[in-house]
C-alpha cells in the first residue's frame, strides 16, 4: 500500500512541480517546522525548478533568510540580499530577516537533494559523479530523484551507475518490497566491488530471503575481489620483476657469462637514466614537439653511451684483473664511487626531473585492476630487450663467438676468435643493456647519483638466484623475486617483505649454491 | 728476538705506545703547549683504533681463510648496538622525558614497557658479553649454513652483502625497538664516568688500544698455529685440503666466528667514543670500505690491516673536511690503484718477502673456461 502511495507520489511529483508547487515548498522553509522543511527540500530537488540549486546551496551554507512575510532571501557573499521568488536584489534591513536553521534531518535531506540535483545536470560527467556519490550515500530519500533521472537518462554508462545507485537506495529503504530488494541485490552484486560488498553486508532488517541473497552476494563479491587482488599482486610483481630483470640482465652477462663481478654495473644504469635526462633537456629547448619520442631516442643513445663506457672500462681496468674475481669486485666498486662522484659533480647531488611522455602516463582499468601504462611499457620493454639479447646470442656471429668464448676460451682462441675483443664487446653489451635499463628506471624512480646503488644488491641477488651464466634463469629469477616480493608486501609490509626476500634468497643459496639453473659440466668448474 | 716474535709483538707495542703518547700529550701537557693533544684528536684516535679492530677481523677471514666478507660491518654494528643499548639504559632519568626505564625514543613512540631483548642491558658486563655473543652467534648460524653448503668465493661475498643490507633495512624500522632511523645517541656516561669528560675519553682510548693489542695477539696466535696453516691451505686450495682429510668448513666457521667477535668488540668500543650508533653503520658501503683498508694495508698480514684502517681513515678525515668533493674520487682511485698496482699492500713495501705467496697460476685456474 505504502509502495503504491510512493509510486503515486513519483508519478504525481513532476506534475505537481510543473503546477507551481515550489511556491508552497518555499513557504515550508519559513514555517520553522523541520519535518516540513526536510520534505520541502526533497520535493524541491526533484521539481526541476531552476532556483532549487541556489536555494539548497544557500540553505546548506547558512545564507538562506526569510522575512516576516515568509519571503525567502539569499544573502550574497557581499552581504546584500536577493529575493528568490523574483530573483531581484532586495533592500532589506538585517534586523527584519531571520536566518533559516536546519536540524540533522533537514541537513541530510539537503545533502541528498544536492546529489539528486546534480543527477539532472547537463554534463554527463557531473551526472556520473552524482550517481556514484548517491551510491555511496545510499540514502532511500534519493529514490524519487533517481527514478526520475533514470527515466530521462540517455547515456548508457550513466544509466548503469544510476541503476546501481537506485538499487543501493532500494536495499536500504525500509519499506521497499522484497522482490524489488532482491532485484536490487542482484544489481549490486553484479557491480562486484568493495563498496558493493560492504553495502550488501549492511542491509537493515532483512527478510530471510533478502538476507540469504545478500550473503550470497557478499561471498561471491569477496571471491572475485580476492581473485583481483591476486591478479593485482601478480601484475605489480611482474612489473617489479621486469625492472629487476632489466637491471640484472646486463649483470647476468658480465657476471654470468664472463665471470666478472662488476660492482659499477649500477652506475651504468644510473648513466642511462642521466642520458634520458639530457635527451629530454635538449628536446625541451630545441624541439619540444619531439618530447613524446624522448624515451625512444634515449634508449639507443643510453645503450651506446653506457656501452662505450663499458668497453673503456674493460680495456683499461677489467682485463688486468681476469682470474681475480675478488680484486675485480674491489676495483669496480672503486670505479662506481668515482662515477657517482663524477655525475654528482656534473649534474649536482639532487634528484633530476625526468618527464614521462604522455603516451606512457595514465592508467587503463582492466576489470578490477588498474594497469598503469608506464609499468606496462616497462614490462614490454623488458621482454623486448630480453628477446633481442637472446636473438643476438643465438643468431648472430658475435653471439656465436661470445658463446664459444664462454664455453671454452682456449679452444675458441685456437679457432681464431680474438677473445680479448669478445671480452670487451661482451662487457660493452652488458653495460649497454644496463644503460637501457636506466632509461626505463628513470620513468619510475628518482634520477639521482645514487640510483644505481639501490639496484645493485637486488641485481646480484637475481643473478645468483637464477643461476650464474644462465639468462633464462635470470629472467625467471627476476620475475619470481618480483612476484614473491609483492605477495609478501601486504602481509609483512614493504621493508619486512624485502628483508624476507633477502633472507629467502640467502637460505635458497644454502640449498642450491649455484642457483636455480646451475651450469653443468666443465663450465661449472670455472 | 726471532722474526716471528718481532712480528708478533711489535704491532701491539706500537699501538699501545702511540695511544699512551697521545694520552700523555693530552693529560700532562698544558693546553698552551704546541705538543698538547686535544680531546678531539684523542676521540679520533679511539675511532681509528676501533676501525683497526674491524680491519683486523676482516683480515683474519679474508687474508687467511679467503672469505671475502662484504658484510663485516654488520658484526661491528651489532657490537656497537649492544654497547649503545647499555649506554641508553645508563641515561636513566636524565633523558628528555625523564623515564627511568624506557629510553627516550620508546617514550616518544608511546611504548609502555621495555621489549624483552632490552632486559639486562643496564648491566655493563651483560652488555659487554652481548657485544661478543650476538655477532658471534650470527656468524655461527650464517657461517654454518654457508660453509656447510660450500657457498664460497663471490657468492659468499654477495650473500654477506645481502645480510648486512637486510639488517640495515631491519634496523631502520622504528618498531624494531632500536631507535629506527636516529639510532641510539645522547649518551651520558659509561660505568659512572661522564662520556664528555677528558679523563673518560683518555681511558677509552687506552682501553681500545689494549683490546686491539689483545685481539691482535689472539689473531696472531691463531694464524701462526697449526690451525692457521690449515686455514691458509683452505684459502689457497680448498678442494685439495678437503681431499687430505680436513674439514674446511669447520676451520672456516671457527675463524669466521672469531672474526665476528673481534669486529663486535671493535663496534662496542667505537660507540662510546663516537657517541652515536645508527643503522647507517650496516650499509654495505661501510663493509666494502673496510675491505679497502685491509687491501691498502696489506691483506694477510694482520698488522697491515690495522695500518691500512688508520691510514685510510686519516685520509678520509682530512679530505672530507678539506676537499669534500674530492674524497670519493680519492677513495675510488684508492680501490682501483691498490688492486691494480699494490696487490700486496703497503706493509709489504717494508717487508723482505711477501707473507702471502700469490697463487701460482691464477689465470689458468680461475679464469672462466
Amino acid at each position: 500500500m505504502r509502495f503504491a502511495l510512493l509510486l503515486l507520489g513519483l508519478v504525481l511529483l513532476p506534475v505537481l512541480a510543473r503546477a507551481g508547487e515550489p511556491t508552497d515548498a518555499f513557504s515550508a522553509f519559513s514555517s520553522g517546522d523541520y519535518d516540513a522543511m526536510a520534505a520541502a527540500v526533497t520535493e524541491l530537488a526533484v521539481s526541476g525548478d531552476p532556483r532549487a540549486g541556489a536555494v539548497i546551496t544557500a540553505l546548506q551554507a547558512g545564507r538562506l533568510y526569510a522575512n516576516a512575510a515568509g519571503q525567502l532571501l539569499i544573502r550574497e557573499a557581499d552581504g546584500s540580499f536577493r529575493d528568490i521568488a523574483s530573483g531581484k536584489p532586495a533592500t532589506v534591513d538585517e534586523d527584519d530577516v531571520r536566518k533559516i536553521r536546519m536540524n540533522n534531518a533537514v541537513r541530510r535531506a539537503a545533502d541528498a537533494a544536492q546529489g539528486g540535483l546534480r543527477l539532472f545536470a547537463a554534463d554527463p560527467a557531473t551526472r556520473r559523479l552524482a550517481a556514484a556519490a548517491l551510491f555511496k550515500s545510499h540514502d532511500p530519500a534519493s529514490l524519487p530523484a533517481l527514478s526520475r533521472a533514470l527515466a530521462k537518462e540517455q547515456d548508457p554508462s550513466v544509466r548503469a551507475l544510476m541503476a546501481e545507485a537506485e538499487a543501493a537506495a532500494m536495499v536500504m529503504s525500509a519499506d521497499a518490497p522484497e522482490a524489488k530488494k532482491l532485484a536490487a541485490i542482484a544489481i549490486i552484486r553484479a557491480r562486484g566491488d568493495l563498496d558493493a560488498s560492504a553495502l550488501l553486508a549492511s542491509i537493515p532488517n532483512p527478510t530471510p530471503a533478502v538476507a540469504a541473497a545478500a550473503h550470497d552476494g557478499v561471498v561471491a563479491i569477496q571471491r572475485v575481489l580476492q581473485l583481483w587482488d591476486v591478479l593485482e599482486s601478480v601484475f605489480y610483481g611482474l612489473s617489479l620483476g621486469s625492472v629487476l630483470l632489466l637491471a640484472a640482465i646486463g649483470l647476468a652477462i658480465t657476471f654470468g657469462v664472463m665471470g666478472v663481478i662488476n660492482m659499477a654495473h649500477g652506475e651504468m644504469v644510473m648513466i642511462g637514466a642521466y642520458v634520458t635526462f639530457v635527451v629530454q633537456d635538449v628536446i625541451r629547448s630545441e624541439a619540444p614537439s619531439l618530447f613524446g619520442a624522448s624515451v625512444l631516442i634515449a634508449a639507443p643513445l643510453a645503450f651506446a653511451v653506457a656501452g662505450v663506457i663499458g668497453i673503456a672500462i674493460e680495456r683499461s681496468l677489467i682485463r688486468f684483473l681476469y682470474g681475480r674475481p675478488l680484486e675485480t669486485l674491489l676495483a669496480t666498486w672503486g670505479l662506481s664511487l668515482v662515477l657517482q662522484q663524477a655525475v654528482r659533480s656534473i649534474f649536482g647531488p639532487t634528484n633530476r626531473e625526468v618527464g614521462t611522455p604522455s603516451w606512457m602516463s595514465g592508467a587503463v582499468p582492466l576489470g578490477g585492476l588498474t594497469i598503469t601504462l608506464n609499468r606496462l611499457t616497462i614490462i614490454a620493454f623488458a621482454i623486448l630487450v630480453f628477446a633481442a639479447l637472446m636473438a643476438l646470442l643465438r643468431y648472430t656471429a658475435l653471439g656465436l663467438k661470445m658463446r664459444a668464448v664462454t664455453q671454452n676460451r682456449a679452444m675458441a682462441a685456437a679457432m681464431g676468435i680474438r677473445t680479448p675483443w669478445i671480452d670487451a664487446l661482451t662487457f660493452g653489451l652488458g653495460s649497454g643493456i644496463a644503460g637501457m635499463a636506466g632509461v626505463a628506471l628513470s620513468q619510475i624512480d628518482n634520477v639521482s647519483p645514487n640510483l644505481g646503488q639501490s639496484y645493485i644488491i637486488d641485481s646480484f641477488m637475481v643473478v645468483v638466484f637464477g643461476g650464474v651464466g644462465n639468462l633464462w634463469g635470470t629472467a625467471l629469477g627476476a620475475l619470481l623475486l618480483g612476484v614473491v616480493n609483492k605477495f609478501l608486501e601486504p602481509v609483512a609490509g614493504a621493508v619486512l617483505g624485502k628483508i624476507a626476500v633477502l633472507v629467502l634468497v640467502i637460505l635458497f643459496i644454502q640449498r642450491r649454491p649455484r642457483g636455480l639453473f646451475p651450469l653443468k659440466g666443465r663450465a661449472a668448474e670455472a | 728476538m726471532t722474526r716471528g716474535s718481532f712480528a708478533t709483538f711489535t704491532p701491539p707495542a706500537l699501538v699501545l705506545a702511540i695511544a699512551a703518547l697521545l694520552v700523555a700529550g693530552n693529560v700532562a701537557l698544558p693546553p698552551s703547549s704546541p705538543l698538547h693533544v686535544s680531546i678531539f684528536v684523542i676521540s679520533l684516535a679511539g675511532k681509528y683504533l676501533s676501525y683497526a679492530m674491524l680491519a683486523l677481523a676482516l683480515d683474519l677471514v679474508w687474508g687467511y681463510a679467503g672469505i671475502l666478507s662484504l658484510g663485516h660491518a654488520a658484526f661491528f654494528a651489532l657490537g656497537g648496538y649492544a654497547m649503545g643499548m647499555y649506554l641508553m639504559r645508563e641515561i636513566g632519568t636524565r633523558g628528555v622525558y625523564g623515564n627511568a626505564t624506557l629510553p627516550d625514543f620508546m617514550v616518544f613512540l608511546n611504548w609502555t614497557e621495555l621489549p624483552w631483548y632490552w632486559h639486562g642491558f643496564h648491566h655493563f658486563a651483560f652488555a659487554a658479553l652481548m657485544a661478543l655473543v650476538v655477532p658471534g652467534s650470527l656468524a655461527l648460524v650464517f657461517g654454518f649454513l654457508a660453509f656447510r653448503s660450500r657457498v664460497s668465493g663471490v657468492y659468499l661475498s654477495i650473500i654477506t652483502q645481502a645480510l648486512t643490507f637486510a639488517l640495515m633495512l631491519a634496523f631502520f624500522r622504528n618498531n624494531m625497538g632500536f631507535g629506527g632511523n636516529n639510532g641510539l645517541t645522547d649518551f651520558k656516561d659509561i660505568i659512572g664516568y661522564p662520556l664528555q669528560a677528558d679523563g673518560t675519553r683518555d681511558g677509552l682510548l687506552l682501553a681500545t688500544a689494549l683490546l686491539l693489542s689483545l685481539a691482535f695477539l689472539c689473531a696472531r696466535f691463531v694464524v701462526t698455529s697449526r690451525l692457521g696453516k690449515i686455514l691458509v691451505a683452505v684459502r689457497d686450495a680448498e678442494s685439495r685440503t678437503r681431499f687430505l682429510g680436513y674439514r674446511p668448513e669447520s676451520y672456516k666457521l671457527f675463524v669466521f666466528v672469531l672474526s665476528a667477535i673481534i669486529a663486535g668488540t671493535g663496534g662496542a668500543l667505537y660507540v662510546p667514543q663516537v657517541g652515536i650508533i645508527n643503522p647507517g653503520e650496516f650499509s654495505p658501503a661501510n663493509s666494502i670500505e673496510a675491505v679497502i683498508w685491509v687491501a691498502v694495508g696489506g691483506r694477510g698480514t694482520l698488522a697491515g690491516a690495522m695500518l691500512g684502517a688508520v691510514l685510510v681513515n686519516l685520509g678520509k678525515t682530512y679530505f672530507t673536511s678539506a676537499l669534500p668533493e674530492f674524497w670519493l674520487y680519492a677513495l675510488g682511485a684508492l680501490f682501483i690503484l691498490t688492486t691494480l698496482f699494490l696487490p700486496q699492500g703497503l706493509i709489504r713495501m717494508f717487508a723482505r718477502k711477501p707473507a702471502v705467496a700469490r697463487p701460482e697460476i691464477p689465470s689458468a685456474k680461475e679464469r672462466p673456461a
